[in-house]
């Protein structure tokens, strides 16, 4: 977090001053290690085992938060007596179909009161086998989760059904010790002692843990399920919907927050609602049934009033009643349509132009070697950025034409670098990982042709508008039906005040206070539901800046939170069962009797007026149908969920499985890796060999890439500025003394890192900072790879890119690539130049006897 | 010979020494190396700033193969500096044992290695940790007698009304023996060539062939501003204020982590009676001085002067009463 997040780090600080305490799990010594109490090394790709020894920890000893977690999890929730564990199946969860590599997910379902399952709405209750080959459908769900046909649970109070979730957890991480954590995190005991003490001590009524994590847990191909164990533990400690707890995604970039939340995602629409499938949610009733159920708890219910206030806002009076408010207009997924699955696409000459916008992909992005190839084969690419990125001038400088793979004059993409206005130049807002949206206000103009975002989509879409102008063709109606009418300042530009406004929506001609205000009848337009109130009242709330946000506890007066400036969501789960504050130290809001409201600290998440003894009627649905005590107001069941009974395509409990390239066996199962998990098996994309397979020697160190403080990404930001491209001037790899004497490297020097896609070259750094850990009995090396440089003509400072390393293996939950663990060896030296450089790589394939069904056994 | 001696070592206050009368106080910084994320956001403010020059080929090898430092020290063009120093456990057991030597503690050897027998449920940490990151922000100390200061022959450098010591480019005639003078080697003459702004475009390096250093943001000062570095770090490990109020946060500080158990933690600059009459940017280190690179005792040239006045005094003194021994023994006949 220091590293990369050397600002959000001063309340790490400044909470340290005050007497927290500070653990950092991380398989390098970085600068949060060097403030931490205490630094504990870890093989990368290896945590859903330490946290899940935690949970193990909290559960066997009794540790858990006994009264809360009765009253807002799915602990006392029974489960499908179908339901098979990895405990039973060797490692695969019952419903595995080995030929597609998928869940059925109906056996995990949540048992009826009455008999039966839980199943999706408008489901028959059978299995819904999936059908697609790539993935199964984890692109489908927005973020309300997936939902339920009703709420009509069973439960069992007493926990003695062994099928009731906590008994089920109880069982799946009875094998999560201390010593597994020490055989494959590479952890001591008395390290793992200390941390599950540190974590105990300080969870509970009077004090609360906060897990911070960024992409080290997200970009594994589980990655996923290393955050649901984290959630699972603080559920069970009773640390989520509290002040001080909580699980805080630290995002990447400035606004990467509110780029999910109105999203460049492929499979989102803003708000969280998930994408219309194709053949599935073709019509907006179909759609909104799978968004979630009339009768299921909580406010995705209302998801019908969302999605049409979305469509009102951008199709205006084209949208009606009877055209299903322009549901149609709307594209359909036909599958995973992430980045990586476009560039592959793109290779095969399946896509035709590419705009590319403050992103990097030559040098960004996992095996960055394929996407500069693949950009070759466009017909037309447009750059947008601050600097002649690599990106924009792949085909001039990049290390495949020194190779020969690529040759100027035979590269047929057209290129157009449009040169772009940066954050100083232009106002909006950012929204960071507290949900918080702050407005930035316009310091000085862009200078020459510098553009906006903004300015530019608003431009492009007026001329394509123009040229469309009096089409009758019904594939034209979308972009005609847009509304496009943005109030211009007196330099032509579009008043991104205005924006705001649209996002924040109106009713009846005013602006909407919330999103309670937005209707299923189409007198309502909001561009994002959740976004709603942030200009409530006419005043553009993110632009608030109270000094220390008002003095509050919560400095609710500086910016604004979605949704309804809320600063910790799900936060009557601060409150007892009973409306109480859990502790006078840890309160946040509560219930006041005497007002017959909620109060506090915060801006309750919940019914406001809504009794903590209040008991819903049978037969109700939505927000009616929540409990006094049903603090995750947004789940289908009103609880928290410990156990998934739907929603994750690789599982419902977290499960630990080896990374696609590991040289080590999997300790937990005998399944290596995740069962799910989504490869591209192609001559190009060729993974290393994993433990018991032959060859595994060939590649037989783990690198891991990251980002350091001096510099952004892939280096737009940072390796053109003269003030920070000489702070690391160079491409290097860290490794440990013991790794050097290994291989003959020396610090100062050169080594050349060849992983089964590429070879690179890098400075040495030797340092203690990186240590060999012991797991079962073998030492293993791990290599770290900040991945900030490239190759091209531009910058101050380039250099071999890291990611020309990485294999593209994903998550099958959101398609993120494993960018955290990957197979490789070091050798002392320079890389060879010119075409020797892909013999170096193919003789390493040779001898390691590399096929693309290497590595492809779960 | 009191008031001499004040004025060239010892205790005193810089702004009534040069005459000011505005009635501002001494500023300072208060650097705590013990919350220093060596994010070196410090390093590239003060560039910005004051428009100090990248570094070029010219200040050496861009990457230094040494931890993550690839600035290496102050100098013309590295007014703010931030040094990595990474250490293991028996490092951090010395500095244990110094620090409590100097605190006046019984000496006591800290276990550098870890306990054999595993531990239930330890409330700290087993044994010390295996690595020490260490991160400080260094940069000039404006001394109370600054040596750079008195031994300049052109008026260059002088003490504002802040009790801070600046350089006045315009006036610098690029001797040099401020350079020489410093004892901490903070200030230098920067060499003179071009800059290369945007593509192509090519400017002079601005104050080339003079001497350059922190002038602890003098411009800012004047407009009641805080210097670019204070101002930008995320941690406050750099405070800027009253020389008076850094010192006592520097001690407040220093007196919690010893509470805390942190020995090895120490003061650097807060001595009036070091040196150099102490230093206007005090230091809060986590090591002995060497182990950042700073010297342990530093001393300003001009202290030895009185000293020197008198040794040359009575040398002067002995060889006019030799030659007039000489010439009443070997006097011209008369």
């Amino acid at each position: 977090m220091a590293e990369c997040h050397p600002v959000g780090f001063q309340w790490v600080t400044e909470a340290k001053l005050r007497g927290a305490k500070v653990i950092h799990v991380d398989p390098r010594f970085t600068r949060t290690s060097a403030q931490a109490d205490r630094h504990i090394p870890i093989r990368a790709g290896s945590d859903v085992v330490l946290l899940g020894a935690l949970i193990n920890h909290v559960l066997s000893n009794d540790l858990w938060f006994r009264d809360y977690v009765l009253a807002y999890t799915n602990a006392t929730s029974v489960i499908s007596p179908e339901f098979r564990d990895t405990e039973d199946l060797e490692g695969l969860f019952s419903g595995y179909d080995p030929e597609l590599r998928t869940y059925d997910q109906s056996s995990w379902a949540y048992a009826q009161t009455d008999g039966g399952t839980v199943d999706e709405p408008g489901s028959d209750g059978t299995a819904d086998t999936a059908t697609e080959s790539d993935t199964a459908e984890g692109q489908a769900f927005g973020e309300g989760g997936p939902p339920l046909e009703h709420h009509r649970i069973r439960k069992d109070p007493t926990l003695t059904d062994p099928h009731c979730v906590l008994n089920l957890l109880r069982r799946h991480y009875a094998r999560y010790t201390p010593e597994l954590v020490a055989e494959t995190c590479g952890i001591s005991v008395d390290d793992f002692a200390y941390l599950a003490a540190a974590v105990v001590a300080n969870s509970g009524r009077e004090r609360t843990t906060a897990f911070c994590y960024a992409v080290g847990w997200t970009q594994h191909s589980a990655g996923a399920q290393m955050i649901r164990t984290a959630a699972i533990l603080q559920l069970l400690l009773g640390n989520m919907g509290r002040p001080g707890g909580g699980i805080m995604a630290l995002r990447g970039h400035a606004s990467i927050q509110g780029s999910t939340d109105i999203p460049t995602l492929y499979n989102l629409l803003p708000g969280y609602l998930p994408m219309p499938v194709a053949g599935k949610t073709d019509t907006l009733a179909s759609y909104l049934d799978g968004i979630a159920s009339k009768k299921q708890k909580g406010f995705w219910a209302n998801a019908d009033a969302y999605t049409i206030s979305l469509l009102k806002a951008w199709f205006g009076d084209a949208a009606t009643a009877e055209n299903d408010y322009c549901f149609g207009h709307l594209p359909t997924l036909s599958g995973a349509h992430g980045t990586y699955q476009t560039v592959l696409s793109m290779l095969e000459g399946g896509v035709s132009g590419y705009f590319v916008l403050g992103q990097n992909p030559a040098v960004g992005s996992a095996h960055s070697r394929l996407q500069r190839l693949a950009l070759a084969k466009l017909d037309w690419l447009v750059v947008r950025d601050l600097q002649m990125i690599e990106t924009a001038t792949f085909w001039q400088d990049a290390p495949e034409i020194e190779t020969g793979e690529l040759i100027t004059d035979q590269i047929g993409t057209e290129v157009f670098f449009l040169p772009a206005a940066s954050y100083a130049e232009k106002s909006g807002t950012f929204t960071q990982t507290q949900r918080l949206l702050q407005w930035r206000h316009k310091a000085v103009e862009p200078p020459g042709d510098c553009q906006s975002e903004l300015d530019f989509f608003h431009l492009l879409g007026q001329k394509i508008r123009e040229r469309l102008a009096g089409s009758d063709d019904p594939r034209d109606r979308p972009l005609l039906d847009l509304t496009w009418d943005y109030p211009v300042d007196e330099h032509g530009e579009v008043d991104p005040e205005a924006v705001l406004r649209e996002i924040n929506g109106h009713a009846d001609g005013e602006l909407v206070d919330g999103f309670a205000q937005l209707r299923a009848d189409g007198t309502s337009a909001s561009g994002c539901w959740i976004y709603a109130g942030v200009y409530a009242g006419g005043v553009n709330r993110s632009a608030l800046r109270v000094p220390n946000g008002g003095g509050g506890p919560t400095a609710s007066e500086w910016g604004w939170a979605w949704p309804a400036n809320r600063r910790i969501l799900y936060n009557r789960a601060s409150a007892d069962p009973d409306g109480r504050p859990w502790s006078e130290r840890k309160k946040l809001v509560w219930w006041d009797a005497d007002a017959s409201r909620w109060v506090g600290d915060d801006v309750p998440d919940f019914p406001i007026g809504l009794a903590p003894d209040h008991r819903a009627a049978p037969g109700t649905g939505g927000p009616d149908a929540l409990d006094g005590t049903d603090a995750f107001i947004m789940q289908a069941d009103g609880v928290g969920w410990l156990f998934a009974p739907k929603g994750l395509v690789d599982g419902p409990l977290p499960t630990h499985y080896e990374a696609q390239e590991s040289p080590v066996p999997n300790p937990v199962y005998p399944v290596q890796a995740s069962p799910t998990r989504v490869t591209f098996r192609r001559q190009d994309n060729l993974f290393a060999a994993s433990a018991g397979q032959p060859g595994v020697e060939v590649y037989p160190y783990v690198f891991t890439t990251y980002r350091l403080t001096e510099h952004h990404t892939a280096g737009g930001m940072s390796r053109w500025l003269p003030y920070l491209a000489e702070l690391q001037p160079e491409m290097f790899c860290e490794v440990s003394p013991q790794l050097a004497a290994e291989r003959d490297l020396v610090n100062g020097g050169w080594a050349t890192l060849v992983s089964p896609r590429a070879a690179i070259e890098a400075r040495v750094l030797v340092t203690d900072r990186m240590r060999p850990l012991a797991v079962r009995g073998r030492t293993v090396h791990q290599i770290g790879l900040p991945y900030h440089w490239g190759v091209g003509g531009h910058a101050v400072v380039e250099g071999d890119a890291a990611n020309d390393l990485l294999g593209l293996a994903l998550d099958p939950n959101v398609q993120i690539q494993e960018s955290k663990v990957g197979s490789c060896d070091i050798r002392p030296g320079r890389r060879p130049r010119g075409p020797a450089v892909l013999d170096l790589v193919a003789e390493y394939q040779r001898r390691a006897g590399l096929t693309p069904d290497t590595s492809k056994e779960a | 010979m009191g008031f001499w001696r004040n004025q060239l070592s010892g205790p005193t206050d810089p702004i009534a020494d040069a005459n000011w009368t505005q009635g501002e106080s001494r500023k300072g910084f208060f650097t705590d190396t013990s919350i220093c994320i060596g994010c070196k956001a410090c390093e590239v403010a003060c560039k910005e700033w004051n428009r100090v020059p990248a570094r070029t080929d010219a200040d050496g090898p861009a990457w230094q193969g040494s931890s993550y430092d690839n600035s290496g020290h102050l100098g013309a063009n590295t007014w703010r500096h931030v040094a990595f120093i990474e250490q293991g456990p028996d490092q951090l057991a010395r500095a244990k044992a110094s620090g409590a030597v100097l605190l006046g503690m019984p000496k006591r050897t800290a276990e550098p290695t870890r306990l054999a027998e595993p531990v239930e449920a330890p409330a700290e940490p087993v044994g010390l940790p295996a690595v020490r990151w260490l991160m400080s922000s260094d940069v000039c100390k404006h001394c109370t007698h600054a040596g750079c200061l008195d031994v300049c022959p052109t008026g260059a450098l002088f003490r504002s009304e802040y009790g801070t010591v600046v350089v006045q480019a315009d006036v610098c005639n690029g001797c040099g023996y401020c350079v020489a003078a410093c004892p901490f080697g903070v200030i230098e003459r920067r060499e003179k060539g071009v800059v290369e702004i945007g593509d192509g475009t090519q400017q002079p390096v601005p104050n080339g062939g003079v001497a350059q250093k922190c002038t602890l943001c003098y411009d800012r000062l004047r407009d009641g501003q805080t210097p670019a570095c204070a101002q930008t770090c995320p941690t406050t490990s750099i405070s800027f204020g009253d020389h008076s109020d850094m010192v006592a946060k520097a001690r407040a500080r220093l007196a919690t982590l010893h509470e805390q158990g942190h020995t090895e933690a120490r003061l650097y600059g807060a001595n009036p009676d070091d040196g150099v009459g102490g230093t206007g940017s005090v230091f809060l280190l986590m090591d002995e001085p060497e182990a950042y690179g700073l010297p342990p005792d530093p001393v300003v040239t001009t202290r030895d002067l009185p000293r020197m006045f008198t040794l040359a005094g009575m040398a002067g003194t002995a060889m006019i009463g030799v030659a007039l021994g000489v010439f009443a023994a070997f006097g011209r006949p008369s």
